[in-house]
């Protein structure tokens, strides 16, 4: 279970307090308006900001002593998520060991991660000569293989034509299925929230609600979200 | 950022960094304490050393005020015209950087000296001979060397002069004196006063041109009597007095510096000329195409007339031209490791936390000037070891110092462009330490890491300052060969091995530079 508690972040002026649990296991969009908080809160889960006040926990355990590499967790950010320098199967590589010196089995699991997103061909391409989709899918080949039990998404599908963007989500639903982690989603669409997250947590007014069957609450949805939808 | 740990090392910034304190301020303590050892520090300095002090601001001075005021014009021509070969041109303003001092001197003496281009007009016309020796001399090699990149310097201010106003002037009908008014003075007040002080400091520390045409007791800088006093009286505490005296020259020029940011020539956008409505009479067309063209032939005759006179000699040159050319080689490649492994190392060390005390270490070479350097190394050796064993590797570590600086000015914002895009992603997945460099840090950088090497390869093959205190008499780098064939007015050798210093130089700095580049990943 992720535990958000009594935490408070703070930017500046700007904060952004949640209480919140979110059970393992879990698919859960995180919606709201732009500069609400939702990547800021997906950055202090992964270790990149220092709450101000409360805790982050995974299964009781407190994250704040783990640095970023170290966390039970894998992000996707919304760019900048392959190194250019490296190909596809060093990137992916990367997800086993961070030095890159790959025993023979684990270049047998980089190549079959490969396969698994339907890139087996694209070993030795550089991201530039992927198209914006396979560098998608390598990037979460890469998430696949490290098999962190949370799996964060900063929008990493923003720039992708809607038909693309459903694929990559019906991708990370399947891989969430075969990992059993825990999926966690910044999403600016209602479609994308329905279309995989049972769950989800309204960020607005400096608060992030406790998370809600996603149906339930767009059928019926509060006064922030009919706002940040326009359906007044 | 919970508790994260260093993500690549600090512990080899801190030794690059203690290692620059102990060379710049350690030698100058040795050089120090042997001064006041040896006399009081005021009254040891006699009537000659205070003349080498006036002549060395007044060269300086003379040389910045008429580097800037030349580069005016040129500039202007250049920002506002387009022509065949205004590309290649720029670019040439950037080569003096890296041509050594020794192969330039040689080439103006071909244009200006006794035997040269000039005089044979003069004698055809039946006039007197001009000397280029002294303080024209001295000032006519520090312009040949500073107008180029006072020309890029004003050249940048006057691009940087947004199209629009050049547009809204012609929509006001101003004409070239209106626009000289309100646009290009203000703009010219401000770069010029910067552009001055560089080539003010630059031009202090003056050894390899002041040697070779100026000398005598009424054109010698300071840097120039420390080398006499070492070399001629071996008077080492003499010398270490004069070298105190550069370094609080030096060091009072750079608090002056430090308080007026001094401009950085960078090549990015210099290709691209303004569209002006107000210059196309035909009398300031050819005023510009005359000012140019006198510029390039300023500039490309003395390196042409070297190319011809030395291609005939190249292949044929004296065996110790050829050792002199390989001890360079290897004295630039491994000034060029060392330079470019330190500046990594301390770049990294500056775009962490704290970063004040490194930076400080970093700009310490630019305060310190190697004669100084190599004086005190010599006063450190001299009672351990016969300093002219160590004349190459002395030479190795000096000009690395003195490379360090310029190597830092590409790195520092390549690294901290390479953390912001990417080191998000590195720490998300738990790179740190050696992977992080392997892995991120030296593939990205690897069109400054080039750059670095090739500019402290091509600075350390070209120059000639510390080996002149330390060589043997035989041995050596090749500029000091160079220097010795044309003090032993054997022309012909010395025009071979200039071409061949500057073909070495130019293609190590272009090879690393090219290297850094080919297939780099954007």
């Amino acid at each position: 279970m992720l535990t958000l508690e009594n935490l408070r972040l703070t930017h500046g002026d700007w904060t952004l307090e949640a209480d919140l649990n979110l059970a393992a296991g879990a698919r859960c969009a995180l919606i709201g308006p732009s500069g609400a908080g939702k990547s800021t809160l997906l950055g202090a889960i992964a270790g990149f900001m220092a709450p101000t006040r409360g805790r982050i926990l995974w299964q009781a355990q407190d994250l704040a002593q783990l640095a970023p590499g170290e966390r039970p967790v894998s992000i996707l950010f919304q760019d900048n998520n392959l190194f250019p320098h490296l190909t596809a199967a060093q990137n992916i590589g990367l997800g086993l060991r961070p030095n890159l010196r790959l025993s023979t089995a684990e270049k047998a699991r980089v190549a079959e991660a490969l396969g698994r997103v339907g890139l087996a061909d694209y070993a030795d391409r550089k991201p530039a000569a992927l198209s914006g989709g396979q560098q998608g899918r390598v990037a979460l080949a890469r998430a696949l293989l490290r098999a962190r039990p949370l799996l964060l998404l900063d929008e990493p599908f923003a720039a992708l034509g809607p038909a693309l963007r459903a694929e990559m989500l019906d991708l990370v639903a399947s891989i969430c299925s075969e990992t059993g982690a825990t999926l966690l989603m910044v999403s600016h669409d209602p479609g994308d929230a329905r279309r995989i997250a049972d769950q989800t947590i309204v960020i607005g007014d400096g608060r992030a609600a406790p998370p809600q069957k996603t149906e339930a609450l767009f059928a019926d949805p509060p006064p922030a979200l009919r706002r940040y939808l326009g359906t007044n | 950022m919970a508790r994260r740990a260093q993500p690549v090392g600090r512990r080899a910034g801190a030794a690059v960094a203690l290692g620059l304190v102990a060379l710049t301020l350690g030698t100058l303590g040795a050089v120090a304490w042997r001064a006041v050892g040896t006399w009081g520090l005021v009254e040891g300095l006699g009537p000659a050393d205070w003349a080498a002090l006036r002549f060395t601001l007044l060269q300086a001075g003379l040389s910045a005020v008429l580097s800037v005021a030349l580069a005016v014009p040129v500039a202007r021509a250049l920002a506002r015209r387009r022509f065949f070969g205004r590309r290649a041109l720029i670019a040439l303003m950037g080569a003096p950087f890296i041509l050594p001092v020794i192969v330039a001197v040689l080439g103006l003496l071909s244009v200006f000296g006794r035997g040269g281009i000039l005089n044979a007009g003069l004698a055809a016309l039946g006039l007197a001979p001009l000397s280029i020796y002294g303080l024209h001399g001295v000032i006519l090699g520090n312009v040949f060397f500073n107008l180029p990149l006072a020309v890029r310097l004003i050249l940048q201010g006057w691009l940087s002069i947004p199209a629009e106003r050049f547009r809204l002037a012609a929509a006001l009908g101003f004409g070239p004196s209106q626009i000289a008014r309100q646009i290009e003075g203000p703009m010219l007040r401000e770069v010029i006063p910067g552009a001055a002080l560089a080539i003010f400091l630059i031009c202090l520390t003056s050894f390899a041109i002041a040697l070779t045409l100026g000398g005598g007791p009424r054109a010698t800088t300071i840097e120039l009597a420390i080398y006499q006093a070492f070399r001629f009286d071996f008077d080492l505490g003499h010398a270490a007095l004069l070298a105190a005296l550069q370094f609080a020259i030096s060091g009072a020029a750079m608090l002056l510096a430090l308080r007026l940011t001094l401009p950085q020539a960078s090549a990015a956008g210099l290709d691209r000329p303004v569209e002006r409505w107000d210059a196309a009479s035909p009398w300031l067309r050819a005023q510009d195409a005359v000012l140019t063209t006198l510029a390039a032939l300023f500039l490309l005759t003395p390196l042409a007339l070297i190319v011809t006179q030395g291609l005939p000699t190249l292949l044929s040159l004296p065996g110790i031209v050829w050792t002199a050319a390989l001890n360079s080689l290897a004295v630039a490649l491994a000034s060029a490791l060392l330079a470019t492994a330190a500046a990594l190392a301390l770049a990294l060390a500056i775009s962490g936390p704290r970063p004040a005390l490194y930076e400080a270490a970093g700009m310490l070479p630019l305060a310190t000037s190697p004669l100084v350097l190599g004086t005190g190394l010599f006063l450190i050796l001299n009672p351990v070891i016969d300093p002219s064993r160590l004349a190459l590797p002395v030479t190795a570590l000096s000009n690395a110092a003195m490379a360090l600086p310029f190597g830092l000015r590409a790195l520092v914002p390549a690294l901290r462009e390479v953390e912001a895009s990417h080191g998000r992603l590195a720490d998300a997945l738990g790179m740190r330490g050696l992977a992080r460099l392997r892995l991120l840090i030296v593939p990205r950088l690897r069109r400054p890491l080039g750059f670095t090497l090739g500019l402290a390869a091509a600075l350390s093959m070209g120059d000639l300052g510390v080996v002149t205190l330390f060589a043997p008499p035989e041995g050596g780098t090749l500029p000091l060969q160079l220097y010795r064939l044309m003090g032993a007015y054997r022309m012909n050798e010395a025009a071979g091995a200039a071409l061949l210093l500057l073909i070495l130089s130019f293609a190590l700095f272009w090879v690393f530079d090219r290297g850094g580049r080919a297939d780099a990943d954007t």
